[in-house]
């Protein structure tokens, strides 16, 4: 191994930031599956992984993605919930791998709700 | 490589360990492979949390949520409910005393909620044993920032302003030792880290390096640019064999990494680390004694006169820091100075002693409910950190005294509660800062008994190279004895209070100079006691046996225990007559009071008065 310069320290940094960030409960964007016995049964577990997938494909080092229990609404699962920093929280409902998969491009890393999969907007908080 | 969503960090501080922390890892890592989870969620190991009494303890993240005293047959459960199904589980999580509602978020938690970490700034958020996770906490930047835009007198200027003092207990301005250190006249210099943690009840240095070695490196990379050395020596005692193995790894990941070693990030500065282990003599834990042994000679202290910034290590200038000190080194290159001196009391801009500035770790213990280690702000109330940080002391019992700086400190008693915890206020109290334990004592504890035992043990660790400590710290726990015994006078505690002032006045190192730190302070704040236990052959705590009258309530003893002759037959006298059914008494003549009968006793009928 040679020896390390102080951009190499920035590297290890920037590797690792993810890490770092999900121990520190800190990212730009939060995204909440709901993982009850409702939501697991409906295909939530396909959501998480899809996520999962996208964020290793793109990348991405400032989101954080957790689960949470029964939403409340089981008829609507598998549903997810996007926050953004010092923005109101998005809900999701009736999700598929292709509709998570847009709402992460185009909300999470865009910025742009993806109206016509959201429930409500700012109905609640996680945090 | 795929990310993970969730990391469940297990504390692996040995208080943890001990219970069992690394098969609940084990455990963790089987159920998430079970359930499939293996490539989302990580386990990691941490060092100490903090909040030991709560062991084992896991948190996960990113929700930030506190489980407790884990068992393992917990997990299964736990991994479905929370990394599965997303639920956290509330019967694992902490629940404060006295009330009902568990908190799930270990940042609302009281215990954690007081505290402010900068020597503990990694705390539960790094594996101790991975580089790559301190460096992502911008770990190795402040030596980085230090070699490659800094000259030493800038980093000895920095570090003198910012008022930090030694956090092995002396409390001697850092910088100032820097200083004196870089214009001692001799080479090689040397630097060292007082990692010989001795103090009954004491766990900060342990904790520190078990949960983050690499600060201390750090700092010690810091230290050795500041006063020209490329030599540094870690002594830590035998006992820690934890902290010795994490800092053995990460003495190789630093040198692996080129941060420990030639040419450090290219700058042409040299210096390197080695480990001397201690063999647990509390006297090493002296700077001069401590060179000793890591020359290889008998841990003995030698006369103060010579510093050791000057002819310290074989001769040499050597600069000798404690481990918390160096840890919080890089922390105050990094945030600098207006915000180490923002935290604290007095102001040290003028003049280095002037007041106590940044953080001190203490380890809570004894009859407290949240045993553990915290770091709390310079200047913060012992209240506040035994009621709030602490929680108070359990079973509803009444606080009576808190011992600070472990040995060589002092009791203070309840009204002292208020006083603010800096070097200057602990010292006028007669106590110290000490390395910084803390054992809380309540109503059942005898103050005279507990000066007996700092003593037992400060006597023990005498090295005996001095007279007035080894033979003045002998007379003075065999007076204690009598007292205890029942058999002391009223001139035993002025001839008490004499032995106390001569001990410290002609003792050559801060052990004799402070071994009697205990009794004074007894004395001062608890003489009341002391005057019982003479005048009235009493000991009101029920702890000095010699002083209690054994006796059995034949009520209890018959309706209750239906004559079970426990005591009858564990009495070493012979002193308990009785038989079977029927009730049983001691024969006070034969006693000798060892209190065997109230030990054994399950049904409460053996009586002190």
């Amino acid at each position: 191994m040679p020896k390390l310069s102080i951009e190499d320290l920035e590297k290890i940094s920037e590797r690792v930031r993810r890490t770092t960030l999900l121990r520190e409960g800190a990212g730009r964007a939060k995204v909440t599956v709901h993982m009850g016995t409702c939501g697991i049964a409906a295909g939530s577990r396909k959501i998480i992984d899809t996520l999962l997938r996208l964020v290793e494909e793109q990348d991405v080092k400032d989101v954080i993605l957790t689960t949470s229990g029964c939403a409340g609404l089981c008829s609507r699962e598998p549903m997810a919930t996007v926050e953004l920093l010092q923005e109101a929280p998005v809900k999701y409902v009736d999700l598929t791998e292709d509709k998570i998969r847009r709402i992460f491009l185009e909300h999470v890393l865009g910025g742009r709700p993806v109206q016509e999969y959201a429930l409500a907007v700012g109905s609640e908080r996680t945090q | 490589m795929k990310p993970y969503r969730a990391n469940v960090m297990v504390c692996a501080g040995t208080g943890c360990v001990s219970n069992h922390s690394l098969e609940i890892k084990k455990a963790f890592e089987e159920e998430i492979q079970k359930r499939g989870l293996a490539d989302e969620v990580q386990v990691v190991t941490t060092g100490c949390n903090g909040f030991c009494g709560a062991g084992p303890i896991a948190v996960v993240q990113p929700d930030g949520i506190f489980y407790q005293l884990l068992k393992i047959k917990d997990i299964p459960y736990l991994v479905e409910e929370h990394l599965l199904k997303g639920r956290p589980v509330p019967r694992l999580m902490y629940v404060p005393p006295e009330e009902k509602i568990h908190i799930p978020k270990m940042n609302d938690i009281a215990f954690f909620k007081g505290q402010m970490l900068v020597a503990l700034r990694n705390r539960g958020m790094i594996d101790p044993e991975n580089i790559d996770d301190y460096i992502a906490r911008d770990g190795y930047r402040a030596s980085a920032k230090v070699l490659t835009t800094m000259t030493p007198d800038e980093v000895i200027q920095m570090i003198e302003a910012s008022g930090l003092r030694g956090r092995g207990g002396g409390g001697f301005p850092t910088g100032v030792k820097w200083e004196s250190c870089r214009k001692a006249k001799g080479e090689p210099r040397y630097v060292i880290c007082n990692a010989d943690e001795g103090d009954p009840g004491a766990f900060m240095d342990r904790s520190i390096i078990e949960g983050d070695p690499h600060s201390v490196l750090e700092g010690m990379v810091i230290g050795a640019f500041a006063v020209g050395s490329s030599e540094g020596y870690i002594y830590v005692r035998q006992e820690y064999p934890l902290a010795r193995e994490r800092l053995v790894i990460a003495i190789n990941q630093a040198r692996e990494y080129g941060l420990l070693g030639d040419d450090i990030f290219g700058t042409g500065f040299k210096f390197d680390v080695d480990i001397r282990r201690g063999a647990g003599a509390f006297v090493c834990g002296e700077s001069t004694a401590l060179m000793a042994s890591v020359e290889g000679r008998v841990g003995e202290p030698r006369a103060k006169y010579i510093h050791t910034v000057e002819h310290g290590l074989w001769n040499k200038p050597t600069c000798l820091n404690n481990v918390e000190t160096w840890a919080t080194i890089p922390a105050i290159i990094m945030r600098g100075v207006d915000w180490f001196t923002s935290i604290g009391t007095g102001d040290v801009s003028e003049n280095p002693w002037g007041g106590s500035k940044g953080t001190k770790v203490f380890s809570v213990a004894g009859k407290i409910n949240n045993t553990g280690l915290v770091e709390v702000p310079m200047g913060i109330t012992l209240r506040e950190i035994i009621f709030d940080v602490g929680g108070g002391v359990p079973k509803g019992k009444k606080f009576k005294a808190v011992q600070t700086g472990g040995p060589s400190g002092g009791f203070l008693a309840a009204e002292l509660l208020d006083l603010q915890v800096d070097y200057e206020q602990l010292t006028e109290a007669g106590s110290m800062m000490g390395s910084g334990g803390m054992v809380i004592m309540d109503e059942d504890n005898c103050m005279v008994d507990m000066a007996k035992y700092f003593l037992t043990f400060t006597q023990d660790e005498s090295c005996g190279k001095c007279a007035p400590c080894r033979e003045g710290t002998l007379r003075m726990l065999q007076i204690l004895q009598r007292i205890t015994d029942g058999k002391g006078t009223e001139e035993d505690l002025v001839l008490l209070e004499d032995l106390s002032h001569y001990v410290i006045d002609s003792s050559l190192c801060a052990l004799g100079g402070s071994a009697p730190n205990p009794v004074l302070t007894t004395l001062r704040y608890f003489r009341e006691e002391y005057e019982v236990h003479i005048r009235d052959k009493k000991c009101p705590a029920r702890v000095c046996r010699q002083l209690n009258v054994y006796t059995i309530d034949p009520n209890l003893c018959v309706t209750k225990g239906h004559g079970c002759g426990v005591c009858r037959a564990q009495c070493p006298e012979k002193a308990i007559v009785g038989e079977k059914n029927k009730a049983h008494s001691v024969i006070q003549d034969a006693c000798k009071k060892c209190g065997v009968c109230y030990d054994v006793c399950k049904f409460d009928a053996i009586q002190i008065s």
